[in-house]
């Protein structure tokens, strides 16, 4: 009894000092983000070099925080009416976990985290930076951290406790309770949160007023680890959706989607301009503004999936602290770095000159066309909530408006992307480039045609993706072979830096996820029927048969189970075996579609309802390059992980630090 | 986090989408009425197609569409059918009626706008450029050049 009393004890210690090291943090952040700002002014040394133990301390006061509130969910610490709200004891360990993030005010302290994590990582590896510009960026990081721990104490405190503890919590939703899903807000919040670090380097430097090409080596490595987590975020959202919400749709368009999609598209663009900015010292002023306005996303994705503004108005104005919290995070943080910028952009002369047809161009291409159509996600997301208040009428925007807007961008991309990765720095000529690229475009034409002649009548669709696809992977090649001096070197190949394989590989995962997106909506197969048990039926070259429905019980859940053998030619190839479950705590019922996962196409079946005759309403669906989607989204993410490998970042800070170019003239 | 609200909608009918006692005989009449029904919205979910949706009232419009195509209507007339009932809010693919125009317009005037400015900043660019190569090196300096790698 006493023992149990100590455990109970000691577990509400620990919640409490999880809460005590929150508003610790919160006061650290406070001065990190004055204290260091004010010394870079007056060049007090001692007071600049106070940002680095307060962004660490920061950090790992953050950590205890989130390590005691992961700690009440694993022990099931009902005190605590989040953790009420969000598990149950009988919950797998994993979703236990998982569950720490899977609510409003987990996720934002997870937020908060990252915020730390990045401000730390700066404060460590950050040696090579001039002293007056590490201690701006770590005073804004931890003024970006001052905003989120004043939102989360004030409106979202994760630590609240309830007078009465019930005897057991009310269960996460089961369509959280998925590994796919328990590691994407994670990787999305990483992505998130790692644009800060492009915000406050842009911020830094527009108050010290000086970019140069070293800014754009510093600010690149981050901006590409923003990028690289935000694909594989949302990538697992999507291949979350496709397994798990029963008729393997990937891509939504939902207002929460795009919320992601937006920041990815500018940090996509905002990787390449800053390419040009360590390379040619050119691009300056509107890479400031895009790193500015990338965050900007982020809080704004932030924004709309916390504010519930865009699914519906009222639900924003029945409680709308939260909302307008963030929204005046948003206005101060993205309307101060604007006004910063408007004041002291003109002080960022262009050095680096260059050619229409040039490296230089191609980029500010690629830059124009993914903000555009960042642009056009934007307007879209927005347009049903302007449009209802601006002119009364109640409509919607969904996929078809985003795929006739927002795909000819990506067309276009896709077609001049192998060009422009082919030209030279400074001044190039077109015709040469395309020339070296000749094969390419043969080969990838042949293979359209190919196609499209095999599949006689349907849509162009296909054999469009399977050109764009093939044009970019055979163009990264072509690359690639080019950097080797075109000597086909396999030594050669492999001493290429790290930056030319990452482009090489991101590129090609571009290609792949294309022509998969444009494969499965073109060559999709379905079908929709009442099975009768041991009844065979016939789905392309498929021989399915419904053999059994039984009723199985999970851990907190009961499932209605079928058996479903699959044939291909006469021989066995696997039995599926798709769900339908309820979940008794939570009182919701999902289906668990079974895949058969192959290298060309997934085969995916989903069980329904039981018919009165006794059969059973069975969907089965054919998925060609299914798997190439996140295949493609893997590839893009291995390039960025290998650009950032590449040892001239290091080299770079390593330079810096020995030249000791210290102050820097203002 | 995605589409819960809708799928918290839904819990009352586990049924899926389109059920095998709704597709009509005709396949041709059917795959105009699937190809309809994706740009319809479900009225009480979020941003989700009639055609996806489990909702009972999502099973109600397909049926509802599958049966004026069956009295003959065109595809226009079956759409103009739904939307005099339920506004325009169940397209999912807006008009360019009205303000619409706006919504449509947006995309390709942004990146007429963007493309000038890029164009106008690379051809200032490329200018320069042939300025900086101009007056790089006089004749002077180019004898001098030659002079020095001459040496």
């Amino acid at each position: 009894m006493a023992q149990a009393f100590c455990g109970l004890y000691i577990q509400r210690m620990i919640t409490e000092l999880g809460h005590f090291a929150l508003i610790l943090a919160f006061l650290v952040a406070i001065v990190q983000s004055v204290v260091p700002l004010i010394g870079a002014a007056k060049r007090w040394t001692g007071w600049m070099a106070f940002a680095e133990p307060a962004a660490i301390s920061q950090f790992l006061l953050t950590a205890f925080s989130f390590a005691a509130l992961v700690w009440a969910f694993t022990t099931s610490d009902f005190s605590l009416r989040i953790v009420v709200e969000n598990s149950h004891s009988l919950k797998p360990m994993l979703y236990k976990v998982s569950g720490t993030w899977g609510n409003h005010e987990g996720s934002m302290l997870l937020w908060v985290l990252i915020v730390t994590i990045f401000g730390a990582m700066a404060a460590v590896f950050g040696g090579g930076l001039p002293p007056t510009l590490k201690a701006r960026v770590l005073a804004i990081q931890g003024a970006i951290g001052v905003a989120f721990f004043a939102f989360i104490l004030f409106t979202s405190n994760p630590f609240d406790r309830l007078a009465v503890p019930p005897f057991d919590g009310r269960d996460l939703n089961p369509l959280l309770q998925d590994p796919g899903l328990a590691f994407h807000p994670p990787f999305l919040y990483l992505g998130y949160v790692g644009l800060s670090m492009a915000f406050s380097f842009a911020v830094a430097a527009l108050i010290e007023g000086r970019v140069d090409a070293a800014w754009g080596r510093w600010v690149r490595p981050w901006t590409l680890a923003a990028w690289v987590f935000l694909t594989i975020g949302i990538a697992l959202g999507s291949w979350w959706a496709y397994y798990e919400l029963g008729w393997g749709g990937f891509w939504f368009w939902d207002p929460v989607e795009n919320a992601s999609f937006m920041p990815w598209l500018l940090a996509a663009a905002l990787l390449h301009s800053a390419i040009v900015v360590e390379k040619r010292e050119a691009l300056k002023s509107w890479t400031i503004l895009l790193a500015i306005i990338a965050f900007g996303f982020s809080l704004i994705g932030t924004f709309i999936v916390r504010s519930g503004l865009l699914t519906s108005v009222h639900a924003f104005a029945n409680d709308p602290e939260r909302g307008v919290f963030i929204l005046l995070i948003m206005v101060v943080f993205i309307g101060g770095a604007l006004t910063l910028f408007a004041a002291r952009a003109q002080a960022m002369e262009a050095k680096g000159v260059f050619g229409m047809v040039s490296r230089e161009s191609a980029l500010i291409l690629n830059n124009v066309l993914l903000a555009v159509s960042c642009f056009v996600v934007f307007f879209g997301t927005m347009w049903p909530m302007v449009a209802e208040m601006a002119f009364d009428r109640k409509l919607s925007v969904g996929p078809p408006f985003f795929n006739a807007a927002f795909t000819p961008f990506m067309v276009a991309l896709g077609i001049a992307l192998p060009v422009g990765a082919m030209l030279p720095w400074k001044r190039g000529r077109l015709g040469r480039a395309a020339w070296s690229l000749r094969y390419a475009f043969i080969l990838a034409v042949a293979l359209a045609v190919l196609v499209w002649v095999m599949q006689t009548g349907r849509s162009a669709l296909g054999p469009i993706g399977l050109f764009l696809g093939a044009w970019i992977t055979f163009g990264a090649l072509v690359d690639l072979w080019s950097r080797t001096g075109r000597s086909g070197s396999i030594a050669r190949l492999f001493r290429l830096p790290g930056a030319d394989w990452g482009k090489a590989v991101a590129h090609t995962g571009l290609g792949v996820t294309m022509f998969a997106v444009a494969g499965l909506t073109a060559w999709e197969v379905e079908d929709i029927r009442v099975a009768q048990p041991g009844q065979p039926f016939e789905v392309g070259q498929f021989t399915l048969t419904l053999q059994d429905v039984r009723r199985v019980q999970g851990p907190n859940y009961y499932s209605t189970m079928a058996d479903i053998g699959v044939r291909k030619n006469g021989q066995e190839i696997t039995t599926l075996h798709p769900e339908k479950r309820e979940y008794p705590v939570a009182q919701m019922p999902t289906t668990e579609a079974a895949i058969d996962y192959r290298f060309l196409r997934d085969l995916y079946v989903v069980i329904g309802d039981q018919q009165s005759d006794g059969g059973w309403v069975v969907r089965t669906y054919i998925k060609p390059l299914a798997n190439w989607i996140w295949a493609g989204c893997i590839l893009m993410a291995l390039g960025g992980a290998l650009s950032l490998s590449d040892r001239r970042f290091r080299v770079a800070a390593g330079a810096q630090k020995s030249s000791k170019s210290g102050v820097p003239a203002e | 986090m995605k589409r819960l609200v809708l799928i918290v909608l839904l819990l009352a009918s586990p049924a899926l989408a389109v059920q095998p006692d709704e597709i009509l005989d005709d396949p041709a009449l059917e795959a105009r009425a699937r190809d309809l029904s994706t740009g319809l919205r479900c009225l009480v979910c979020r941003n989700e197609s009639i055609d996806e949706s489990n909702a009972e009232l999502a099973r109600d419009l397909r049926i509802l569409l599958r049966e004026r195509l069956v009295a003959g209507d065109t595809d226009q007339e079956a759409v103009d059918f739904i939307v005099a009932r339920y506004g325009e809010y169940v397209l999912l693919k807006p008009t360019t009626s009205g303000a619409n125009i706006l919504l449509w317009l947006a995309g390709p005037a942004m990146l007429l706008i963007a493309g000038a400015v890029g164009f106008a900043f690379v051809s200032k660019r490329a200018r320069s450029q042939k300025a900086d190569t101009a007056d790089r090196l006089t004749k002077e300096e180019q004898d001098r050049l030659r002079q020095i790698l001459e040496d």
